[in-house]
């Protein structure tokens, strides 16, 4: 699976267009870390907790978008976006989306 | 007075504990920094200059969640009261993107060039403190290039 933030895949050219495919996480940090980050807070620097929480979501975020995207038959997605949104305290929405294509 | 107590201690500890943080994250940008120096990244769609063949083209991200010290959230709130530009959450921001693009970069060390480099902000922990910021997070994300005879080395990838 190709995937890239442009209109189109670098070195390849796009045959077939299916539309939007997206993917999105909500998940909620367990309140060990929730209370590590308000110590850390006092101190200032990086909060790994929410760090690897975030990055874990992101991929599973990506790789709902990609099985959406192969259950379509694309081979690649072009054009994707990321956006955080907070939904509640200490709950986030990461959501991605792109459009599904075939490439050559 | 107990709680007079326990807020110097906290406001102490903010001071002394984030200026060393502080310090010793811009130590490691800057050096980070230099050693990344060979692998560009624009706002751009198109490779800028030369114009190789491209291999192999990927998404790749780097983010980091950053958050502000007791001493530095206090002065910013006193900032608040008079106007003014807020020195404190400046260096924050400044210093969690350039983590991020740093972060997106040691993610592909062998790439060529990273187009349409993008890079977003969010404060995370509303609702938590207030409305104040507390602490943010910045993600970076671009397509990382290889162009055709770099990629044919590393076939792998």
């Amino acid at each position: 699976m190709f995937v890239s933030n442009i209109e189109e895949i670098p070195g390849k050219t796009i045959t077939t267009c299916y539309g939007i495919v997206s993917g999105s996480t909500v998940r909620a940090k367990h309140l060990g870390r929730d209370i590590f980050a308000s110590v850390k807070n006092i101190f200032g620097g990086e909060l790994k907790g929410y760090t690897e929480l975030l990055g874990e979501s992101r991929d599973e975020a990506l790789d709902r978008m990609k099985s959406q995207a192969q259950q379509l038959g694309a081979n690649a997605i072009v054009n994707v976006r990321f956006s955080t949104s907070s939904v509640a305290a200490g709950a986030a929405e990461i959501y991605v989306y792109g459009t599904a294509v075939t490439v050559e | 007075m107990d709680s007079l107590t326990i807020f110097l201690i906290l406001l102490a500890l903010g001071f002394v504990f984030g200026k060393l943080a502080e310090g010793r994250h811009y130590r490691s940008i800057l050096a980070r920094e230099e050693m990344l120096l060979r692998l560009p990244a624009t706002s751009c769609k198109k490779p800028m200059g030369k114009t190789l063949p491209v291999g192999h083209a990927e998404l790749v991200h780097g983010h980091v969640v950053i958050s502000v010290d007791y001493f530095k959230q206090l002065l910013a709130s006193l900032r608040n009261f008079f106007g003014g530009t807020i020195q404190s959450y400046e260096t924050l921001l400044d210093r969690a993107r350039r983590e991020a693009v740093l972060r997106l970069k040691e993610s592909c060390p062998t790439a060529n060039e990273i187009l349409n480099l993008r890079i977003e902000t969010s404060s995370i922990s509303k609702g938590n403190s207030g409305d104040r910021v507390g602490s943010v997070e910045v993600l970076a994300y671009g397509t990382a290039i290889y162009y055709r005879e770099v990629s044919s080395q590393h076939s792998g990838l």
